[in-house]
């Protein structure tokens, strides 16, 4: 199921805006990696480079290699499409669509790509509630909208969607960013569960939060606003909270900075 | 340690002295204000003579807004006066901007429900003189429900996809052009639409008169209303969620079709339906194109047809006493049509719009 990802060289643009530059590093199958960095650096950014989504971004742009498993992403004859397929993605902000019911949300995905048999759908609907940690609560009102969920649910809710369609790799912008301490704790457990199956990678501003989810983290800075935002380093998340490699690390994870 | 701090003299701050409790005027005031100045208009326009009764409205609305602020200047003060000056300069417009509209429908109403009835409803003027009672709407209704029904289905589609390439497709030059020349057809008039597909359609290409020829001057001034409103409600639509559809693996065409279009259903109704309103009362490209027939024609692609609007242009031009009744009542019924299919229209809106209960 789960995949590794080799990223070598990679520069990202927003129009003639460089975004990111150079940027390499593998994210290895079954783990939960963590980019931390000052806002601006390009997390946000790499993150939707690695499934082909910053291209949806008017001006949107890329140079470099990812290769998933040896494939190359950015090659030619490789639809957009599959490549997202392949690699699913959770926003910063819970998004589940308005018009549908909760079913249909989680649903969506297969729905929206053929799959229409209802108890093939039952199946996997269940499993991806239950993978989500959300089964329990929503299982009397599948049929009720899924903007009437909490936040936290919510955000669970798009979780599950995104498991629906079985994907090799997960992408986190900043999942838990807008909820309380109790959906980020059902969200963090719910991380580590994801894990034995799928390749995690997980943007987060809380610092904690990479210590406690992730086996890996890189951290991310830039030199000045309007610089590119660079990769400092990627190290095992225990080294860079205990004894990372650059001072700049150092200062940004102690909070000494400026 | 002496005491400096408490010698100081008090600050002498330019501000009055800190009360919560202020004189107020009591609760009905701005009932009891409003019914003594329309009573002090009555009485000055009965006094002096003065026949017009908008004169009377315009000086009770007048003295209403001189009472409230000069009342409120003396007793609340000179900020509250401004805030109740203000709501009855709004509370007065909204009575001015109704009155036209309500005794608009009055006026239709009264008269036009005199000869609205099921004869009226399902018969043609075929046989019947002007100046005689009798005669009916139905060849009219039945034009207009074409015309507009084909124009709609011409229209609709076409505004639809233009909108939806504009918003999800559309960059660069096309785009903009496309943009601009959207916006120059909404001020096209109606009859220079009716002239363009009369030389077209009828003199270049020698068709005959027909529905359909009404109804393709119509679509040209209903496309622009529905691209513009469509437009409108796409870009609603969160960005947000297109993302959401791309990370799940869905194509572009997909997202637009199962994700951006039902979320914004309910405003692509209502603006569909406001353009059908719009082209619902137009006369001038049926009298070029429909050219007009007071008997039944059921056939949108051959021959004259008629249409409400023009039923009610020709029956006032014919300038006798049943005419003028039936003008009246094809009015009504015109109305009340428009007003079925807003109302359809906000029910669908409503019905598909999406769902924030629990």
């Amino acid at each position: 199921m789960a995949k590794r990802i080799d990223v070598s060289g990679l520069t990202a643009f927003y129009g003639s805006h460089r975004a990111i530059d150079d940027i390499s590093m593998t994210v290895e199958p079954r783990s939960v990696t963590a980019f931390i960095g000052p806002s601006g650096c390009g997390k946000s950014t790499y993150l939707r480079t690695l499934n082909r989504m910053h291209e949806v971004t008017p001006g949107g742009r890329v140079e470099g290699k990812v290769m998933l498993d040896g494939e190359s992403l950015y090659g030619p004859g490789v639809d957009p499409v599959a490549v997202r397929r392949t690699i699913g993605m959770v926003f910063q902000r819970p998004n589940p669509f308005p018009t549908m019911s909760i079913y249909d949300n989680v649903a969506a995905g297969l729905k929206l790509n053929g799959l229409t048999k209802k108890s093939e759908l039952d199946t996997v609907v269940e499993r991806s509630l239950r993978g989500a940690n959300l089964w329990n609560e929503v299982k009397d009102r599948l049929n009720k909208p899924g903007s009437g969920l909490s936040g936290g649910q919510q955000q669970r809710l798009c979780i599950a969607r995104a498991i629906a369609v079985e994907p090799q790799v997960l992408l986190m912008d900043e999942p838990c960013s807008a909820l309380d301490p109790i959906s980020t704790l059902a969200i963090e457990d719910l991380i580590g569960e994801l894990k034995d199956q799928f390749t995690i990678v997980i943007v987060t501003h809380n610092m904690q939060q990479a210590a406690r989810v992730s086996d890996r983290t890189a951290f991310f800075n830039l030199a000045a606003i309007g610089q590119p935002g660079k990769l400092i380093e990627i190290d095992d998340t225990e080294r860079i909270f205990s004894n990372p490699s650059v001072q700049a690390t150092e200062d940004y994870i102690s909070g000494r900075f400026g | 340690m002496s005491n400096t701090v408490m010698d100081k003299p008090p600050v002498n701050s330019p501000l009055p002295p800190t009360t919560l409790k202020q004189p107020r005027l009591p609760r009905w005031a701005p009932v009891g204000i409003a019914l003594v100045s329309v009573g002090l208009g009555v009485g000055l326009g009965l006094v002096a003579g003065w026949e017009s009764r908008v004169q009377w409205g315009l000086i009770a609305a007048l003295l209403y807004l001189l009472i409230t602020y000069v009342l409120t200047t003396t007793i609340e003060g000179k900020r509250q006066a401004k805030d109740r000056f203000a709501t009855s300069l709004v509370w007065t417009s909204f009575l001015v901007a109704i009155v036209p509209l309500a005794s608009l429908i009055w006026e239709t109403i009264a008269r036009g429900s005199k000869v609205v009835d099921g004869y009226f409803l399902t018969h043609s003027m075929f046989g019947v003189p002007n100046m005689s009672e009798g005669g009916g709407i139905y060849h009219a209704l039945i034009g207009t429900l074409q015309q507009v029904g084909i124009a709609t289905l011409i229209s609709a589609p076409i505004g639809l996809l233009t909108a939806i390439y504009l918003v999800e497709y559309g960059t660069g030059k096309l785009a903009k052009a496309v943009t601009f020349f959207v916006d120059v057809m909404t001020g096209i008039p109606s009859i220079v639409a009716g002239l363009f597909v009369l030389s077209f359609w009828i003199i270049i290409l020698d068709f005959g008169y027909s529905g359909f020829a009404g109804a393709m001057a119509l679509s040209i001034l209903m496309m622009p209303i529905v691209v513009r409103s469509t437009e409108e409600m796409l870009k609603l639509v969160p960005n947000e969620l297109r993302e959401a559809s791309y990370a799940l693996g869905v194509p572009k065409w997909r997202t637009i079709l199962k994700v951006v279009l039902p979320t914004a259903i309910g405003g692509i109704t209502t603006g569909v339906m406001l353009a059908v309103a719009r082209i619902a009362g137009e006369t001038a490209p049926v009298m070029l194109l429909v050219f007009g027939s007071p008997s039944i024609n059921t056939n949108p692609f051959e021959g004259e047809q008629s249409s409400l609007p023009y039923y009610i242009f020709e029956q006032w031009g014919a300038g006798n006493d049943p005419s003028y009744d039936r003008a009246w009542g094809a009015a009504l019924v015109l109305i009340a049509l428009v007003m079925i299919l807003n109302l359809a229209a906000r029910g669908i809106a409503r019905w598909k719009a999406p769902k924030t209960g629990r």
